[in-house]
């Protein structure tokens, strides 16, 4: 106050205070001049082109079919319904995706600080050669220079005479569960549970006794084994439908789409190379000094990767890696490229195409997107929040 | 007294150290030094010989080479005429013959430019720099497009394969790394009202796929337009590649922004400069310099993802390739075809990445371990 009122005040566009507002002032009256231009112009053009706006057109029937659904689906569906499988295939092929290119990654990773000289070359010349190629090149590779040059069904390519490998896909046999098949994804759900319960109760035992348990061998035990039990107590209540020729295509198992297995195999291959990276750098950022530390304890080799070099390598992987899996999720809607019926291409494409309402349609799908995006962040946000590092 | 630890007989001989140096010694040490790498190495030469030798037979010792047309190819390995044959429409798209001088004149003027800037010795960078934001893009649109200074006009429909590829990179960086330095300096204003424009403008084009912006930028942009204006395709495109890109290159800013103590700004500040001059002045130079690499690897990202302009129908190198595919006089060669493809994508990407690693050690003057 003292110093305000000794100083003489300099003029008004010199307050920052008075900058601050009108810069923002300027900011929200242009942001409004521009939205409402856009509102006015697209409402001008919509009634030009004879489109009516809103939410209507997905109570309507779809008229088309799709190749791949996972639920229920034909012609007479609405568009609601077609919304619905295209996101359950784009979250298929994620979902199939992360978990192969995690598993990837991780292995070439790793393999890059092999001490074995050969397997260290290769596993850099892998990261190398894929991340420097485009996701839809690959995509495209995959599926027009090597799937769609495999045989006819009639020649197909075949494993044991149960798995076939052709032009229309990769035919597997199909588990068909028989009553009484109930019971194992209950006894898996019981282990699960179990398992849960026992690593919590070895964790407090620990710590007031200081005495450990074999959690890792007793909650294999419990996982594999209760489920394994319960289904060979029931019976074995499981029927494998083999594919068979018949005619001109197989009849019987689950087909892989072609579609799906390019982009699947092309996903996990130009990501896996972005994950190595990661996991390496995680691996190569713990101090050597941590690992000499818990040497000089006469930790065994063991118990120095798993509670010292993992948990801090993880801190630094885990955060990256999620990034990479959100990647792979935007990245899945390339499947237009080749015909995936994906959301992209099942709603923004072919739907939009049928009734030319753009903006609904194109915010739709944008607004998945945005939400599967802002729901990983903000679990990561919370995972980076338990595992920051606790200064004592 | 007796010397109870003193050794009496002597110590048995030791077999002589393995032999540490030259090619033998390498090996041991690299390849078979424990029984457990010596069996990963065999396995893993057997599996590169088992992928690489075919490859290159088909690719290169069995390949057909010469010739223009169909029949030069003998079908044993790849049958490179394919591409040779349509070697002009992969570079130039559908350019008019008589005009590719000026596209060419562009390639050589930007590749002067990149050289220039990407040699540390040359001096003058700033200047050079500034020509390359400001004063390239300008010659290049009259000359590529035309219709002035006594040139014909070369509609963007026209332009294909790799000036396509290069002139949306081109543009996606010059754009999208002024928008992506002032979304930066506005995620960190004090003011809340343009930092949460920033931040939810950032963050929207970063959860959404290309693909989607693309659509929207083909399908959604001639609405927000008045009827009348007619709206290039092309131009459409380039507009949802730099709102996209702008937001990754803010993160990339904001990140060297962070790096810089505040320190500098406020003794920036205590000489008396403005909120302009000491970002300009002070903080952006020291901040850019540090996310050189980082600038670099967004463009990598950028450049690979040039390629998706073929799903909205514009020729780019990919989208060339594809088109040739389909010509009933040259069907089943999409090996060849996306092989090549892969590796003009790959020689781009891969030597900005290893220009971006050198960069990285050049600035990275401090402790190493």
């Amino acid at each position: 106050m003292l110093r305000s009122s000794s100083r003489e005040r300099g003029p008004l566009w010199r307050d920052p205070t008075f900058r601050a507002l009108l810069v923002q002032g300027i900011l929200l009256l242009a942001l409004g001049a521009f939205i409402a231009m856009v509102v006015s112009n697209t409402l001008a053009n919509l009634e030009a082109r004879g489109i009516t706006t809103g939410f209507g057109f997905l109570q309507e029937r779809a008229g088309f079919s799709i190749p791949q659904t996972l639920i229920e689906y034909s012609g007479d569906s609405t568009y609601a319904r077609t919304f619905v499988v295209g996101l359950l295939n784009t979250l298929l092929v994620s979902a199939m995706g992360i978990v192969a290119a995690t598993l990837i990654g991780f292995a070439v990773g790793i393999a890059r600080l092999s001490p074995n000289w050969l397997l260290a070359r290769l596993a850099s010349a892998y990261v190398e050669i894929f991340r420097n190629i485009p996701l839809l090149v690959q995509i495209l590779f995959w599926y027009f220079a090597v799937l769609q040059a495999l045989p006819s069904p009639r020649n197909s390519h075949s494993l044991f005479e149960a798995i076939f490998l052709n032009v229309r896909g990769v035919v597997l046999p199909d588990p068909q569960a028989l009553p009484g098949f109930a019971a194992t994804p209950w006894a898996l759900l019981v282990a699960v549970v179990a398992t849960w319960w026992l690593v919590r109760f070895a964790r407090r035992r620990q710590a007031e006794t200081g005495r450990p348990l074999p959690v890792f061998k007793l909650g294999a035990l419990l996982l594999v084994g209760l489920p394994l039990a319960t289904f060979l107590a029931t019976g074995m209540p499981l029927e494998w439908s083999i594919p068979a020729l018949k005619g001109f295509n197989f009849q019987g198992g689950v087909t892989i789409l072609p579609e799906l297995m390019a982009l699947w195999l092309a996903l996990s291959i130009y990501t896996a190379s972005f994950i190595a990276e990661i996991v390496r750098s995680g691996i190569q950022s713990v101090p050597q000094g941590q690992v000499e530390a818990a040497k000089a304890l006469s930790l065994p080799a063991g118990i120095i990767l798993r509670k010292v070099v993992i948990p801090q390598a993880m801190r630094v992987i885990v955060p990256q890696l999620t990034s990479q899996h959100l990647n792979l999720i935007k990245n899945s809607s390339l499947a237009t490229a080749i015909g995936y019926p994906d959301l992209v291409a099942v709603f923004s494409g072919t739907a939009l195409n049928q009734t030319g309402q753009a903006i609904e349609i194109v915010a739709m799908t944008m607004a998945v997107y945005l939400l599967i995006n802002l729901v990983v962040s903000a679990l990561m946000n919370l995972y980076n929040a338990r595992t920051l590092l606790k200064e004592r | 007294m007796e010397a109870t630890s003193t050794r009496t007989e002597m110590i048995p001989e030791r077999r002589a150290p393995d032999m540490r140096r030259g090619a033998m010694g390498w090996l041991r040490a690299n390849l078979f030094n424990t029984p457990l790498n010596g069996a990963v190495t065999l396995v893993t030469a057997a599996l590169l010989a088992w992928l690489l030798w075919p490859a290159l037979q088909w690719a290169v010792f069995q390949a057909d080479w010469l010739g223009d047309s169909r029949e030069a190819c003998s079908g044993e390995g790849a049958c490179w005429v394919f591409i040779s044959a349509r070697f002009e429409s992969l570079v130039y798209g559908f350019y008019p013959a008589a005009e590719r001088w000026r596209v060419d004149l562009v390639f050589l003027l930007m590749a002067a430019l990149v050289a220039w800037l990407a040699i540390p010795r040359l001096p003058a960078k700033r200047w050079v720099g500034l020509f390359a934001l400001v004063g390239f893009p300008v010659v290049a649109f009259f000359l590529l497009v035309g219709g002035s200074f006594g040139l014909e006009h070369v509609p963007t429909r026209d332009w294909g394969g790799l000036m396509l590829t290069l002139t949306i990179a081109t543009v996606g960086i010059v754009g999208s790394l002024p928008i992506g330095v002032v979304l930066a300096l506005g995620r960190r204003s004090q003011m809340p009202l343009v930092r949460g424009f920033c931040v939810v403008f950032i963050e929207f084009w970063r959860g959404v796929p290309l693909i989607t912006v693309l659509f929207m930028a083909s399908v959604m942009l001639p609405l927000f337009v008045p009827t009348q204006v007619e709206f290039d395709k092309l131009l459409r495109a380039l507009v949802g590649i730099m709102l996209f890109w702008s937001a990754y290159m803010a993160e990339v800013v904001r990140g060297g922004l962070q790096a810089i103590p505040g320190g500098q700004e406020e003794a920036a500040k205590a000489l008396g400069m403005g909120y302009w001059q000491r970002m300009a002045l002070i903080v952006l130079p020291q901040a850019l310099k540090l996310v050189i690499p980082g600038i670099v690897n967004t463009f990598i990202a950028l450049f690979k993802d040039t390629s998706l302009v073929l799903i909205i129908g514009l020729f780019d190198l990919l989208a060339i390739i594809r088109a040739g595919l389909t010509d009933s006089d040259w069907l089943g060669f999409a090996t060849e075809g996306y092989v090549f493809a892969a590796l003009v994508f790959w020689v781009f990407c891969f030597s900005m990445s290893r220009y971006s690693q050198y960069i990285e050690r050049r600035l990275h003057t401090g402790h190493r371990n």
